[in-house]
């Protein structure tokens, strides 16, 4: 088996290995802020600079790390992002800081980085490493956002703060809960399993 | 179900299976639904016709969708969508009925596997999601038996898609009937200590649910269907005689402040709930022992809920937390087997 392309590093996290939706990853910011497809977004590319500049730094010295301290150190170096994203935020629009909340300072807890970091950047060069890292961002960011539109959708009218159903709309309280996280996540999850499903039907009875 | 006492074989079949029973208790239905269209007029007839076709077509895709055999003829479908219209106030808007429909059905059941496999009763899903998601509608109560109610609908019912009911306090108004509260019996007793009377309760002359009002009708109902066996005499039982018992206590230590018993037994949906609700075959216990502590739950969680908590109905939660309990109690309740040791797990 040769190895994979750069291309397809990149493309492993959008799709193959979606963070969301097929690797269940980053659940937590994933419940919690995608009450509007803005707040999603967001929060998606900021884990997706987290993501690739710690990866392309894990690999740059993952030589010089020791084994036994690695996890550590890969923590010390997500950390050291993520006060510059923190910081870059709340510098940009102190609106989407306060809507973030402590989710911002949490990325430094999800398991998509640490997972990244030592799963792959630790085990590749800065190329792929980085390319793959931020496939998973896109991955991620793509997932929070189909959660955050159908939640903001249904839960307030509207889509990047446009009303799309004019003022007599009635909300579904419940989507911008946090029951409505769970209830889009899971559907979602759905979706993603039948097409699964169907696929591998398909190519099954291709080769029959 | 009342029946099953896990003897040993052998057994003999009691020629029932799954759609004649079903279809005895959606006969047994019929009567609260006709007092209810009786009560409502159109408004009832309507919603209770648009949210039981929403749980068919619900099963009907869905039974599509996973290519498995038909299941609409079992009738279970049609029992969850009536209970789950008999639930709901009666202006409320049809396109909220339909999304409870489809969730009673897909996230109650389907979901879990179908008929028998779901942990909880899928008209209170379905309900429950309805609640969360439309908290207003679902509190708005319009009086009973107004003058024109079988020629003109109630104006929140024909609400467009997506758009919010419209305001209805000016049309109560227009029905003369000026004393009317807008609130439930259980609601009037928990922010303005009004007690309504036994006999109102009896007859349906009180502010609820489209099913919910007549208690007489529906213990009528429910005892059809003890009788012919087709649901655990225990459990409405256990049900209605825990909250009497748990009622009873605090109206004697503090009878100005705690309704009387007989209050709690027959406002808001306990006796719909005791009858239809909790005796569902998949989400209750199987053994006597486990029926009781299950109905004996339902009753102290809704007192609970009801004197204590920040909602004025808890029968919906008490019985999806009963549900949830059903597997645990199932376990610890297992018969003896025979030349066992007693004490001996």
């Amino acid at each position: 088996m040769s190895a994979p392309s750069n291309f397809d590093e990149f493309l492993d996290g959008i799709w193959k290995q979606n963070p969301i939706f097929v690797m269940v990853l980053g659940m937590c910011p994933t419940l919690a802020v995608t009450v509007s497809a803005v707040n999603a977004i967001s929060m998606g590319l900021a884990t997706t600079f987290v993501l690739g500049a710690s990866c392309l730094l894990v690999s740059l010295l993952r030589h010089s790390i020791p084994k036994q301290v690695r996890i550590a150190s890969y923590i010390v170096i997500i950390a050291t992002f993520v006060t510059v994203v923190d910081y870059a935020i709340q510098a940009i629009s102190l609106d989407l800081y306060e809507a973030l909340g402590a989710y911002i300072k949490l990325i430094v807890a999800n398991c998509i980085l640490l997972g990244r970091a030592e799963a792959h950047a630790a085990k590749n060069p800065p190329m792929p490493a980085m390319l793959n890292a931020i496939g998973m961002g896109f991955g991620f960011t793509l997932g929070l956002f189909a959660i955050g539109c159908v939640r903001e959708i249904l839960g307030a009218g509207k889509l990047f703060d446009i009303s799309l159903f004019g003022p007599h709309f009635q909300p579904w309280v419940v989507m911008v809960l946090p029951p409505g996280g769970f209830f889009v996540l899971a559907g979602w999850l759905i979706v993603f399993a039948a097409f699964d499903h169907y696929k591998t039907k398909r190519t099954l009875g291709v080769q029959a | 179900m009342s029946q099953i006492e896990l003897r040993a074989a052998p057994h003999q079949h009691s020629g029932s299976n799954v759609p004649t029973i079903m279809r005895n208790v959606v006969y047994s239905m019929l009567p609260i639904c006709a007092f209810s269209v009786w009560q409502y007029g159109l408004s009832a007839a309507l919603l209770i016709l648009v949210v039981t076709i929403s749980c068919l077509a619900a099963e009907r895709i869905n039974s599509t969708i996973s290519g498995t055999a038909d299941t609409l003829s079992d009738w279970s479908a049609v029992i969850t969508g009536v209970l789950l219209a008999l639930t709901l106030p009666p202006s409320f808007p049809l396109w909220m009925g339909v999304v409870a429909g489809f969730t009673a059905i897909w996230l109650g059941k389907s979901l879990f596997g179908g008929l028998g496999q779901n942990p909880f009763n899928p008209a209170l899903i379905g309900r429950a999601f309805v609640q969360a998601a439309f908290p207003t509608a679902i509190s708005t109560w319009v009086p009973a038996f107004t003058p024109n109610r079988f020629v003109e609908c109630i104006p929140t019912t024909l609400t467009a898609p997506f758009m919010s009911p419209p305001d209805i306090v000016h049309w109560i108004k227009l029905q003369g009937m000026d004393a009317f509260t807008g609130a439930t019996p259980m609601a009037r007793w928990k922010f303005e200590n009004v007690s309504a009377s036994t006999m109102d309760f009896l007859t349906g002359q009180v502010t609820a649910s489209a099913g919910e009002t007549s208690a007489i009708l529906i213990l009528v109902c429910g005892l059809y269907l003890a009788f012919k066996k087709y649901l655990d005499w225990r459990i409405p039982v256990s049900v209605m005689g825990s909250a009497m018992l748990v009622a009873a206590a605090f109206h004697l230590v503090q009878p100005d402040r705690y309704p009387a018993p007989t209050f709690v037994l027959l406002s808001g949906g306990l006796m719909l709930g005791a009858w239809f609700m909790a005796t569902d075959m998949a989400t209750s216990p199987i053994t006597p022992r486990g029926v009781w502590l299950y109905g004996a739950l339902i009753g102290i969680v809704t007192v609970m809920i009801r004197y204590f908590g920040g909602l004025t109905e808890g029968v919906m939660y008490a019985i999806l937390i009963a549900n949830a309990a059903a597997p645990l109690l199932d376990q610890f309740n297992q018969p003896r087997i025979l030349g066992e040791t007693r004490g001996k797990s």
